[in-house]
């Protein structure tokens, strides 16, 4: 009964979903303004359809109804409550409800949003909002039905994949949604913009929250995917350039130069046409992200369910959302003029370099990524892009940019009059300069090279940010939550920059055989290797290592790495040992067996990594700070501060 | 020309290229397994369908066969298995059953209610013979030649195209 109501659920959504677009976008255009009161309640029937549906499905899974063949080929009888849950989102047709759902949240908090707006601008956003949902449920119920029957119903389960089995990667795919689905929030305000042909900086203002909040959120996502593949993985790495990783940055990078570019334009009226193409493309992107993993197009880890048949689709889809979108800004971005001029060391003129760098940085991950496909597409064979092509060309754009910022911080909108503020800017560079060449010539040894250069640039920017913050507390004057969240989001970029450095050139590593009782010397620590226990888990079994790390003779900590072997579907996973000791990390994972008590196991100490994360954690917590300023909630009803809006669509 | 038009021109030509990377997947579904090429491992196994006999692999010798894998807990097993059926009754290349990770009765079963397909039914209850096969995830098909060479391996679901493109044409284009 459940699935069929689920199902059913669904197509009312879709039916409601078209409703929503329909009087949304025709009333305005029409200008039948008494079909406008249609549009909140399609808008509100249609979330309260699709959470039904969601709800369905949980239930379905809790409840383990192998009947269902999403849920028989997604869980098993063994596995525990909380993976029930999290495997509703675990393969390809789950992923797109929970898109679905989170797009709904959104779409509602809008709603309350708009509604001190102009009546018609937020019809026509809960429209564009509207027509991107009606899109993605029909793909589900097309294509991708998660309430199909198994008939006759499966006595257990395949289980859910063993690499999602893990609190952090429960959370990734949520949270990672939330953030692709809230760029949709601001390609509804510029399509609504557009299409009223009313593109002043109201627009810009309406937008900036709600962009914020979603670039917060898609922060936090990539960190916990990024965090999850580092211990869970067995590598030790944290960031692999894997086509999917890469969908998930693409919208960051220029999500980033879209909140950059709404600044110079609300602030400013400038980059008009450049900040409704940024909404655009960042939300193509995010679009692009979901559908590249679930086409079968690229070929990665990641696509668990690729299907040329809904690559089709897909297509279809996208050329529809983003083919109009561009047409209508190839029509419309030419009316637009900018009045105000800014002379060149100018706030605005940094903000433009910042984004010529940022899509310069997107281009280049845009570029590998495609490559393999465009080679493919093109008959010249199969080629594969790796770190050698990312990490270099990567880096070009972006230590240009570590060092812009720690300029334009300094910087005043309209006036190039940085030659007042250059005190500020010098000391604080000579000052990083100084604490780098400490840290690689005292501190960490060896020679100084590109390190020396990024850490220094690193330590420049930490400094340089917090120089105007610390001034005006001093001189007791306010912080608003803006300035709070910027410098917060700078900051953390001038720590990320620093431990990236630091794992890259300092981390010591080896892989090495071990017997019982025998010890590894690796950067200043020994680690001796106790043997293995056998362990069971509720749908594993496995082995469990022990590994004694001692420094200096004196006893650090006892890592437990393990080697799990899926059940069902008969993998096997590693989980590795991990300790974080005076910021750094001691780290090591359990190899294979090879015979006689002995083991392969990689060891590594890698510096500061977690530093890495929480960098990326700041940035997104400057990312809420900001979008919940005092600005943005005068301008609308109090129950909508986007903050609270960002965190009531994860709940 | 109007410099706003130039994103939906790159936007264009990136939606060719994906409709030709969309296209070309649907080919990508063979999966190069090192054992394309290489002899057939040989195994002998209990017989499902007949317990008094043991399979031996070597008897297919001399004949073009295919040799699924499957077992009552896969469901994508169960898409393919009406496919497989139908292939028995065109009758144009035998089918051998290997039986993973399975219980006896539930397969038995399964057979009996679904119909079977199957030439034989070895039973590969550790999945030892899997392993040596490369088998990662049931349902795979294997294609075997006259000298017990694997010329084609199939992931995933049978379907009737890949059937008769992959399997029944290779094997008629061959001999």
């Amino acid at each position: 009964m459940l699935p069929e109501l689920g199902h059913f659920a669904l197509i009312l959504a879709l039916l409601l979903a078209g409703l929503q677009a329909f009087f949304g976008l025709a009333a305005p255009a029409l200008g039948r303004d008494r079909w406008l009161a249609a549009v909140m309640p399609a808008t509100a029937g249609q979330a309260v359809m699709v959470a039904t549906a969601f709800a369905c499905l949980v239930a379905s899974f809790v409840r383990f109804d192998f009947s269902v063949a999403y849920v028989a080929q997604n869980s098993n009888s063994a596995l525990p409550l909380i993976y029930r849950i999290a495997a509703v989102w675990g393969a390809h047709e789950g992923s797109l409800l929970l898109w679905i759902v989170l797009l709904a949240c959104w779409t509602i908090a809008v709603a309350f949003g708009v509604s001190r707006l102009p009546p018609r601008f937020g019809a026509r956003v809960l429209g564009v909002l509207g027509l991107v949902s009606f899109g993605f449920l029909l793909f589900t119920l097309a294509t991708s039905n998660p309430f199909l029957r198994l008939d006759p119903a499966a006595p257990d389960g395949r289980d859910l994949n063993p690499l999602l089995q893990d609190p952090a990667l429960a959370l990734h795919p949520p949270l990672l949604y939330t953030g692709y689905v809230g760029f949709a929030v601001a390609f509804a305000f510029a399509i609504a913009a557009m299409l009223e042909g009313r593109l002043d900086q109201a627009w810009a203002r309406w937008t900036r929250p709600w962009t914020l909040a979603a670039w917060a959120f898609l922060s936090i996502g990539i960190a916990l995917g990024s965090w999850w593949a580092y211990y869970e993985l067995g590598w030790g790495g944290y960031w692999f350039w894997d086509p999917v990783e890469n969908a998930s940055f693409m919208p960051w990078l220029v999500g980033t130069a879209l909140i950059h570019s709404l600044a110079a334009t609300e602030k400013r009226g400038l980059f008009k046409s450049w900040t409704l193409l940024l909404a655009i493309v960042a939300f193509s992107l995010s679009l692009l992200g979901t559908f590249l993993v679930r086409s079968g197009v690229l070929v990665s880890v990641h696509s668990f369910a690729a299907d040329p048949a809904r690559g089709v689709f897909i297509l279809a889809f996208l050329v529809i959302m983003i083919g109009g979108a561009l047409a209508l800004y190839a029509w419309r971005a030419p009316l637009l003029k900018s009045n105000a001029g800014f002379e060149f060391a100018s706030r605005e003129s940094f903000l433009l370099f910042n984004n010529i760098l940022l899509v310069i940085a997107a281009a280049t991950v845009f570029g590998g990524t495609m490559a393999p496909l465009i080679s493919d597409a093109a008959g010249l064979g199969t080629l594969s892009v790796g770190p050698q092509y990312f990490n270099p060309t990567f880096l070009l754009p972006m230590l240009p940019l570590v060092a812009l910022v720690a300029i334009a911080v300094h910087s005043n909108w309209k006036r190039g009059r940085l030659p007042e503020r250059k005190r500020p800017v010098i000391v604080s560079g000579l000052v990083g300069l100084a604490i780098a060449l400490a840290l690689v010539l005292g501190y960490y040894g060896g020679r100084p090279g590109l390190a020396l250069v990024s850490l220094a640039l690193g330590a420049w920017l930490v400094l340089s940010s917090l120089v105007d913050p610390v001034d005006r507390l001093r001189r007791g004057l306010s912080l608003p939550r803006a300035i709070i969240g910027m410098t917060l989001a700078h900051v953390a970029l001038g720590v990320f920059v620093i431990a990236v450095t630091t794992v890259e050139t300092y981390t010591a590593e080896e892989d090495i055989a071990l017997a019982q009782g025998e010890t590894a010397h690796v950067g200043g620590y020994d680690f001796r290797f106790e043997g293995v226990a056998s362990i069971d888990g509720p749908n594993y079994d496995g082995v469990h290592g022990m590994v004694q790390v001692s420094r200096n003779g004196q006893p650090v900590v006892t890592l437990h790495p393990e080697k799990r072997r899926y059940l069902v579907q008969q993998s096997v996973m590693t989980e590795a040992g991990i300790a974080t000791q005076a910021g750094r990390d001691l780290f090591v994972a359990l190899g294979e067996d090879l015979g006689a008590g002995r083991w392969s196991l990689r060891i590594q100490i890698r510096p500061l990594i977690n530093y890495v994360w929480l960098a990326v954690a700041l940035m997104a917590l400057g990312g809420f700070l900001a979008a919940s300023d005092r600005r943005y909630r005068s301008a609308r009803a109090p129950a909508t501060e986007p903050g609270e809006a960002g965190q009531g669509s994860t709940a | 020309m109007n410099r706003f038009l130039l994103p939906l021109a790159a936007f264009v030509l990136l939606a060719i290229v994906l409709a030709i990377g969309i296209r070309q997947s649907n080919t990508k579904g063979i999966v190069v397994s090192p054992l394309i090429g290489r002899a057939a491992p040989e195994f002998v196994l209990p017989n499902l369908l007949d317990a008094t006999k043991r399979f031996d692999s070597r008897v297919m010798k001399g004949r073009w066969y295919a040799l699924n894998v499957w077992g009552t807990w896969c469901i994508e097993c169960r898409v393919e298995h009406e496919v497989l059926v139908a292939a028995r009754q065109e009758a144009k290349l035998p089918i051998v059953g290997l039986n993973w990770k399975d219980e006896d009765t539930e397969a038995r079963a399964w057979l009996a209610q679904l119909g079977n397909p199957y030439e034989a039914v070895p039973v590969d209850a550790e999945g030892r013979v899997a392993i040596d096969y490369g088998v990662y995830g049931a349902p795979e098909t294997f294609l075997i030649d006259p000298r017990g060479v694997i010329v084609y391996k199939r992931i995933g679901p049978m379907t009737p195209e890949i059937w008769q493109r992959e399997f029944v044409q290779r094997a008629a284009g061959a001999s």
